[in-house]
């Protein structure tokens, strides 16, 4: 119980904060397709910016949940300064939103790729020394306690054997959701999303605020990036993020632009990803029964379940989408 | 303004707004090039072990890749290099179809990002048949159809799905895409797990891959590809790309069903009030689309030498997604876009020799492709300021 409530979230969180990226920016009249680019560019530099910093001696393993923190940062700010050039083709050019996200989906792979291969002559980019679990993975040692210790189950499940990157990125999509509906900037940047004419009638900016939504989308989506490849993969980019930002574009879509929904859609969609990964060694209630993998089915519908559900909760909530009404349509002021 | 010609009355050809779209793409191929060379003056500059011999090299062979014929005492030779041109036709051919089917799919106002998973039904369709009719003693000739056509009609089922969940349920196709495309992932690896007779266990080294469809004699003849690029592995396909694509361009533009499809483009709601069965089209769209995605798969491993690694319900074939951008780099046209596919797979094999030749690694060629979708973005822009040119040349006569 405790595994499958801490994979869940381990998967679930990435898919949250990256659709939440999505919700930023298509609220604000863009739609951003190059998530999936962010994230490979985010987890990149994070990766890169750890061992550059662990080559250089000036973090040691004691100073690990810092480190953490500082390249998540490093991470949110590179995607913020890549998704600039969204920004500027989709709101300052007019040009087709959809061939820029495709560029930029492109263009992060071969870029972190070219590097990579330059760097570590082959196509996986690690962290200098240790791994992610040794350096960032929050146990009993982090607080000097005994090795076996235990807080009692429900703390365990908590803070036992987590990253600290799960949590920090709960608190801001809790802070952006609020900051979305509950500030007046977040109105103003929905509006724009909306209706543009008339938010600029009331003399909002209509493109400094798409400029926001894009670079906030950006800064969500490179420290997902970052978050997927400090727990997924050991903390090691390869140019790509298994169609994570993809997923999270559906995500998005599924929970209807709305953080609430998405925070259960990822949730529901993370714990079918969780089975799929776990299901032979999942022992659900305790009893030492493996349940899911004595029944014989294939793990492939296993692997399936997680799309498959989608599909069939979609099918029966689809007359309640609704889409941000001016998203993909370029603002021109001289329109109407 | 529309321009005519005093002669003839009619709008000069240069002045025509294809011809317009043609130049902004070539705009943006030369900077994307530039860019390129760029990268590779800065990166042999910072990087020690990279002379400025090096350097050059490199630049020439960003642009003359596919013209390279080796090395020979130290420097760089180029020629007609017969294997680099058919291998270039060759890997051009699953994207123009790829290609195609998200160029159908646009025109009706679809985004068809599920190419990748109507590919690999393809995929699966086309080998399974081959290899069953392959075995008998079924002439080659029907065998190779049937394969085809089975990979053809497994992709335009799946392409249906998104289709019918956009047109009755109104959900977005991108979501209904990209589960498709994880469920035909999983799909395909359970039919080749559970069937160990197309599995290559013949040959080591090779764990993971289905038997290529050369080994049961089921292959795309080469049409001349073998006179024209000996050595390489060009074959027919291309042809039968380039025939579809005309084919296709054809159905959008001059036929009622082609015209209907891109009313719904435009504006579905205009359409349906004109009397045009929406529902119908968008679902036809997307079949059309994904049977052209599938064909694609379909020629490609009915190469016969080709190879598929069937456990890959990890990852997604590249091809899927390469469709897009080939299709946008040539503004949806179909026949345009057997021009960029063949772009595409220009720059793939310029990156493959300067991986081979040089210090540099391949995803150069990635680079400069990603520059030139997103510079081709700004088609209008630049369209714009041709128009603004020559409106200024006319103010001054």
């Amino acid at each position: 119980m405790v595994f499958l409530v801490q994979q869940t979230l381990l998967f679930a969180v990435p898919l949250m904060i990256v659709a939440l990226a999505g919700v930023c920016a298509e609220r604000s009249g863009v739609i951003n397709l190059a998530l999936e680019g962010i994230m490979i560019f985010g987890a990149f530099v994070g990766v890169l910016f750890i061992r550059i910093m662990q080559a250089n001696n000036i973090f040691g393993q004691e100073q690990g949940q810092i480190l953490m923190i500082l390249a998540m940062l490093v991470a949110a700010v590179c995607g913020a300064i890549f998704s600039l050039l969204l920004a500027f083709s989709a709101i300052n050019l007019k040009a087709d939103q959809t061939i820029g996200g495709t560029a930029l989906n492109m263009l992060s792979p071969a870029i972190v790729l070219f590097f990579i291969n330059l760097i570590a002559q082959q196509n996986t980019l690690g962290m200098a020394k240790g791994g992610a679990a040794s350096w960032f993975m929050i146990r009993p040692s982090t607080f000097g306690l005994p090795k076996d210790y235990s807080w009692g189950a429900i703390i365990d499940i908590l803070i036992n054997k987590v990253y600290l990157s799960t949590y920090i990125c709960i608190i801001v999509f809790i802070g952006v959701s609020i900051f979305l509906y509950k500030t007046r900037f977040g109105l103003r940047m929905r509006s724009c999303g909306e209706n543009p004419h008339a938010a600029d009638s009331l003399g909002i900016n209509v493109y400094k605020m798409r400029y926001a939504g894009v670079i906030i989308s950006g800064a969500l989506a490179g420290m997902g990036g970052f978050t997927y490849a400090l727990t997924t993969t050991n903390c090691s980019s390869t140019g790509e993020v298994a169609g994570y930002g993809f997923l999270a574009l559906a995500v998005m879509i599924f929970g209807n632009w709305t953080p609430l929904n998405i925070a259960a859609g990822g949730l529901l969609f993370g714990l079918f990803k969780c089975i799929a990964a776990t299901y032979s060694t999942l022992d659900i209630n305790g009893d030492g029964v493996y349940l899911l993998s004595q029944i014989g089915i294939s793990p492939y519908v296993y692997r399936m379940l997680p799309y498959l559900i989608t599909l069939i909760v979609l099918a029966f909530t689809s007359k309640k989408s609704r889409v941000p009404k001016a998203e993909g349509i370029p603002y021109d002021k001289g329109q109407r | 303004m529309l321009r005519l010609d005093p002669d003839t009355g009619k709008q000069k050809w240069y002045r025509s707004d294809a011809s317009k779209s043609v130049l902004s793409a070539i705009i943006s191929i030369i900077i994307g090039m530039a860019v390129g060379t760029l990268i590779i003056v800065i990166v042999g500059l910072t990087k020690d072990g990279i002379s400025l011999k090096g350097m050059w090299e490199g630049i020439r062979l960003v642009f003359l890749g596919v013209f390279s014929t080796g090395r020979s005492e130290g420097n760089l030779t180029f020629g007609f290099n017969p294997v680099n041109m058919g291998n270039m036709l060759f890997r051009a051919t699953p994207l123009i179809m790829t290609g195609l089917s998200v160029a159908v799919a646009f025109k009706t106002g679809l985004f068809n990002i599920g190419a990748a998973g109507q590919y690999l039904m393809g995929t699966m369709g086309t080998l399974t048949v081959g290899h069953v009719l392959g075995n008998t003693d079924c002439p080659i000739v029907i065998a190779w159809l049937a394969a085809f056509l089975a990979g053809v009609v497994l992709g335009g089922l799946w392409g249906a799905i998104p289709g019918i969940f956009k047109a009755f349920l109104n959900i977005n196709e991108v979501i209904t895409c990209i589960m498709t495309n994880w469920i035909a992932a999983n799909l395909v690896t359970w039919w080749f797990d559970a069937h160990d007779i197309f599995k290559n266990a013949a040959e080591g080294g090779k764990v993971g891959y289905i038997i290529p469809l050369k080994n049961v004699g089921v292959v795309t003849p080469k049409m001349g590809m073998d006179v024209l690029f000996p050595g390489s592995q060009a074959n027919g396909g291309f042809w039968i790309a380039c025939i579809i694509a005309v084919v296709m361009y054809i159905m959008m533009t001059k036929t009622t069903f082609g015209y209907e499809l891109r009313a719904c483009g435009s504006n579905r709601h205009a359409a349906k009030y004109a009397g045009i069965n929406d529902k119908r089209n968008i679902i036809l769209s997307m079949v059309i689309s994904g049977s052209l995605a599938a064909a694609g798969a379909s020629l490609y491993y009915l190469a016969g030498n080709t190879e598929f690694f069937w456990s890959t319900y990890l990852s997604l074939p590249a091809e899927g997604f390469n469709g897009i951008p080939v299709a946008l780099l040539a503004s949806n046209n179909p026949i345009a876009v057997v021009f960029s596919g063949v772009l595409m797979s220009m720059l793939n094999i310029a990156g493959t020799q300067l991986k081979s030749l040089t210090a540099y690694n391949e995803y150069i060629a990635d680079i400069i492709i990603a520059i030139i979708v997103y510079l081709s973005a700004f088609s209008m822009f630049i369209k714009q300021f041709i128009n603004n040119r020559e409106k200024k040349k006319g103010g001054n006569k």
